[in-house]
């Protein structure tokens, strides 16, 4: 009997603990479960505002619980008239008083907070990411290291990197929000954040502004390694050769018939910054095609075939014409540029 | 006109009478069937959202309407459901609680509601002539300069002719409460809900122009090539965002203030006592509405606009809470010591003051800044404005009408229903939105068209699309239960509950004059002083003489009328410039009708001395 109900208590435990942490969410995707700077930071505040907030409301609900359990009229009460208070210097001095404390409370930590996440001190000597948001993408140029990727972003754990960003159409929100608070992309001036990953991880990111019909489907990766792990990538990425030809036919032919039909003109493999697609050096590596779909090659020829179905409103869309055959060999061709051993799994994905 | 002609009519001469009319009556019951059309519309809209966000990557409405469908929900809730709503009960009942026989300005009163009226249905015109607007109902540059088709269009030209009769009715408010108060009412004598109209009115006096101009940059960039908010030629985007905000953040205000005064009659009314510290309570509307306009900024803590502006105005923003703490605290106080009723308009009241003390709280959540950070254009910031919108206005709305129905139409609504009503949506929408808080922290953009399986947002999401089918039958239950008092309702005495403003001092539905005698004020809640000492009426400050009154007129409308054709000719002149007649030939009505108004003496009516002898008692 007494073994039974230690057993129940683990279970109601356990479940409880288990529909908690659903309560937070999806790790790494989560800002109440945060695994940087920024997102500590802002937890914080979250949890100083919610104590003192509760505080507030459960007054609140006190004197509403009193009011209305004991003034309701009675039965026999009908022509009974209550006395017609005029007001009471005292009790609003009151609570006028103790909502300053409490928003003092609250300012203080918040104006800290604000001039800690817009320090940019070590941006010159640190690790800069040029950030630019498109519709319905990222691209991520790693500043004075001659490397372009876009959707996945790899950053060294528990080091300050900082972004620089800019939208290249319409605005973009940059956020990621197990690693920290959000920043807009402006076509016209470019915002500065850094984030700092506590962390090894594959982080979810998200656009926060509205950008169009597919802008629920402009979700890329920040990819948190170890500091040897992201020199490495760094090397790896340094060292393509965008010419270099694929091992088998299959992706051969996809090669060709990806420059045939001017892929090249809007995408570009290794490291040539201007383009209007993708960059597509490590698309083999990437967590995600178009950032949604899981990374198999039928999902990447639907793609291919496509992408109107899939992101609504994509700059692709009615840009080329190909056979399947020829998808079926350019998915091949593209998803054999894995430059890099270091790749989402190397995160801990 | 005499007063016989309440008798029976025709359809046919109703309806001429309330196209013409410029009785503020009955432009407040326009304003409330203008109103309420639009809510449902947009209730649909909602529940469209709602039916989408069900499951994980449902299909139901595609991206492209997805968008359509949350621009339109919040475009048509704040300008063609919302205000509209509370514009109804300031015209219906500000006259009557000041004392006065008409609005000052009859005939603009009713060029507001046709100018509102043809704005709105413009607007919903885009969804038959290939495709709404898109951009959100905040429609950022530079995504709504490059939306495609005449959607955006449709939203420039039917926010700017509604944001014409808004701005044309504050400002009748404003001068109806400065001149036209009865003998005796000082400022400081003045209703609550009388004091937030003017103080709304104020708001939309400075905040609308800011709304104005800024459509009309938009307007010349969409419609003939300038480039305000166009970066690759100069232009500056964000500048959209601050004019917007500036009339966006005090919007806000113009939309709670009013319920503010609903719940500062609906109190004391149902607890029998006056209102607690009524001039704290004054003075917190109006630093409420200061502060409206220095917190703008607070929407815009992730553009870049640098730590010492967010810090400004995070601290800002905070402060707001002090005075709206004040008042409920002072709610409560009012209640305290009483004697309570509760009825259903005194449950949505009871309601507001724990749903609204959310919203308030996680307003002030949002106000610092670096946790905003995480908030900001998340289901976070969705849950929060429908706690103050829903939660503070809509219960208000709803606490108002159940309030004065009476009044209004001489009947009472059904308690049964009403209560009904009230459970259903109270429940359904905190089953909605309270959840919406964790959704946004747990990665929930809003404007989500879809969100992806596997990422913890699926229960989320279906509680809340379960909840918002309980508001829709709520609403469903109180337009039957409208239906039901039309036809069975019990008929309302003058004053049915026991009330303390001047408004229950005539009969319910009041005469078209209002009050055969102009009211002497003694004081604060001047029927329940005359109550009080015994007499049950009203000092009259004035014989019985005769009254005179202004003639109904057709103008307005067809001043709208031009208007609104001169609309279809701006947004279609660019794929033709044939329709550049539109815009000359719409023009030339507005105009001519503008011309013969002036031209025209029109000295109105009176109300004969002998005609209200023979009406009286």
């Amino acid at each position: 009997m007494k073994d039974w109900m230690g057993k129940s208590k683990a279970i109601f435990l356990l479940g409880s603990l288990a529909l908690i942490l659903a309560g937070c969410g999806q790790e790494n995707l989560s800002a109440l479960i945060p695994k940087g700077y920024g997102a500590e930071t802002s937890m914080d505040l979250i949890i100083l505002s919610t104590i003192i907030m509760t505080f507030v409301f459960i007054v609140v609900i006190l004197v509403f619980v009193i009011v209305l359990s004991r003034f309701r009229k009675k039965k026999g009460q009908e022509n009974y008239i209550p006395k017609q208070v005029e007001g009471s210097k005292t009790l609003e001095t009151v609570w006028t008083v103790i909502p300053i404390v409490l928003v003092i409370i609250l300012a203080v930590p918040t104006v800290t907070a604000t001039f800690d996440l817009a320090d940019e001190t070590g941006s010159e000597d640190g690790l800069n990411i040029e950030v630019t948001g498109n519709q319905y993408w990222w691209h991520f140029n790693y500043e004075g290291q001659e490397i372009q990727t876009s959707q996945d972003m790899y950053i060294p754990v528990g080091e300050k990197v900082h972004l620089n960003m800019m939208a290249s159409d319409v605005i973009h929100s940059f956020w990621v929000p197990a690693l920290s608070g959000k920043m807009d992309a402006n076509p016209e001036n470019e915002n500065s954040m850094y984030i700092e990953a506590h962390e090894e991880g594959v982080y979810w990111g998200k656009c926060a502004e509205l950008c169009g019909p597919s802008h629920s489907l402009m979700d890329f990766k920040v990819i948190a390694v170890s500091p040897e792990e992201f020199d490495q990538w760094v090397e790896d990425m340094q060292n393509v050769d965008p010419e270099a030809e694929p091992e088998d036919a299959v992706a051969q032919d996809g090669k060709a018939a990806f420059e045939e039909n001017s892929c090249m003109g809007c995408h570009a493999i290794g490291s040539s910054p201007a383009q209007v697609g993708p960059n597509l050096t490590s698309f083999g590596d990437r967590s995600k095609i178009a950032g949604i779909l899981e990374p198999t090659k039928e999902n990447l020829v639907d793609w291919l075939m496509d992408p109107e179905s899939i992101k609504p409103g994509n700059q692709m869309t009615g840009n080329y014409d190909i056979t399947e055959e020829e998808a079926n060999s350019i998915a091949e061709y593209l998803m054999q540029l894995q430059p890099s051993e270091i790749t989402p799994e190397s995160a801990g994905d | 006109m005499s007063i016989a002609a309440t008798q029976k009519r025709g359809f046919g001469a109703v309806l001429w009478d309330y196209l013409t009319t410029v009785d503020h009556k009955k432009i407040g019951i326009l304003y409330l069937i203008g109103g309420g059309f639009f809510f449902l519309l947009g209730g649909l809209e909602a529940l469209f959202i709602r039916i989408q966000l069900l499951v994980p990557e449902n299909d139901f409405i595609s991206a492209g309407l997805y968008n359509e469908m949350f621009t339109m929900h919040g475009t048509t809730m704040i300008f063609l459901a919302v205000m509209p709503l509370l514009l109804g009960l300031m015209n219906y009942i500000m006259p009557l609680q000041i004392g006065a026989r008409d609005v000052a300005f009859p005939f603009l009163n009713s060029l507001g509601f046709w100018l509102f009226l043809f704005g709105g249905l413009l607007l919903n015109c885009s969804w038959f002539l290939g495709g709404a607007p898109d951009a959100g109902w905040t429609a950022y540059t530079p995504l709504s300069l490059q939306s495609p088709g005449h959607g955006i269009d449709f939203y420039v030209m039917g926010l700017q002719l509604s944001g014409a009769g808004t701005l044309i009715g504050g400002i009748n408010f404003l001068v109806t409460i400065v001149t036209m108060r009865a003998p005796g009412m000082t400022y400081m004598r003045m209703p609550l809900f009388t004091w937030t109209t003017f103080v709304t009115s104020v708001l939309i006096l400075f905040a609308f122009p800011a709304l104005t101009v800024n459509l009309f940059l938009l307007m010349f960039d969409r419609m003939f090539g300038s480039a305000f908010f166009d970066v690759a030629l100069g232009g500056n985007t964000v500048i959209w965002q601050h004019l917007f905000w500036i009339f966006g953040h005090p919007e806000v205000y113009i939309l709670i203030l009013p319920a503010f005064g609903v719940f500062s009659e609906v109190f004391p009314t149902f607890s029998k006592k006056r209102l607690f510290g009524y001039t704290a309570m004054v003075f917190a509307t109006i630093l409420i509405a200061f502060l409206g306009f220095m917190v703008w900024a607070h929407h815009m803590f992730t553009v870049g606009l640098g730590p010492v502006a967010n810090s400004i105005f995070a601290i800002a923003t905070m402060a707001i809470a002090v005075p709206t703490g004040i008042k409920i605290f002072n709610w409560l106080a009012t209640m305290w010591g009483g004697s309570i009723t509760i009825n259903s308009s005194m449950l949505w009241a009871l309601a507001f003051i724990p749903t609204f003390t959310i919203g308030g709280m996680t307003g002030v959540m949002l106000a610092s800044a670096v946790a905003d950070y995480q908030y900001h254009d998340t289901y976070f910031v969705v849950a929060h404005f429908h706690y103050v919108m829903v939660g503070g206005t809509v219960f208000g709305i709803f606490a108002a009408l159940h309030y004065w129905w009476p009044k209004m139409f001489g009947r009472i609504l059904h308690e049964g229903m009403g209560k009904f009503t009230f459970w259903t949506f109270f429940i359904g929408f905190h089953l909605t939105f309270f959840i919406q808080h964790f959704l946004g922290l747990m990665g929930m953009p809003r404007r989500y068209w879809v969100f992806l399986e596997d990422q913890g947002l699926d229960t989320g999401n279906l509680v809340s699309s379960i909840g918002a089918f309980l508001m829709a039958i709520a609403v469903i239950v109180f337009l039957i239960n409208i239906i039901y008092t039309a036809a069975k309702g019990t008929k309302a005495p003058a004053d049915p509950w026991d009330g303390r403003a001047l408004e229950w001092a005539i009969s319910s539905p009041p005469p078209y004059y209002n009050f055969k005698q102009t009211p002497l004020v003694r004081g604060l809640d001047p029927l329940w002083i005359e109550k009080m000492e015994g007499k049950g009426k009203v000092t009259p400050a004035e014989p019985v003489d005769d009254i005179h009154m202004p003639n109904s007129s057709f103008v307005p409308f067809i001043m709208t009328f031009g208007f609104f054709v001169a609309s279809f000719g701006f947004i279609y002149q660019v794929d033709h410039s044939a329709w550049l007649i539109a815009v000359y030939v719409g023009m030339g009505i507005a105009l001519g009708a503008m011309a013969y108004r002036s031209l025209k003496d029109d000295h109105g009516h009176h109300v004969t001395k002998e005609e209200l002898e023979r009406e009286a008692d």
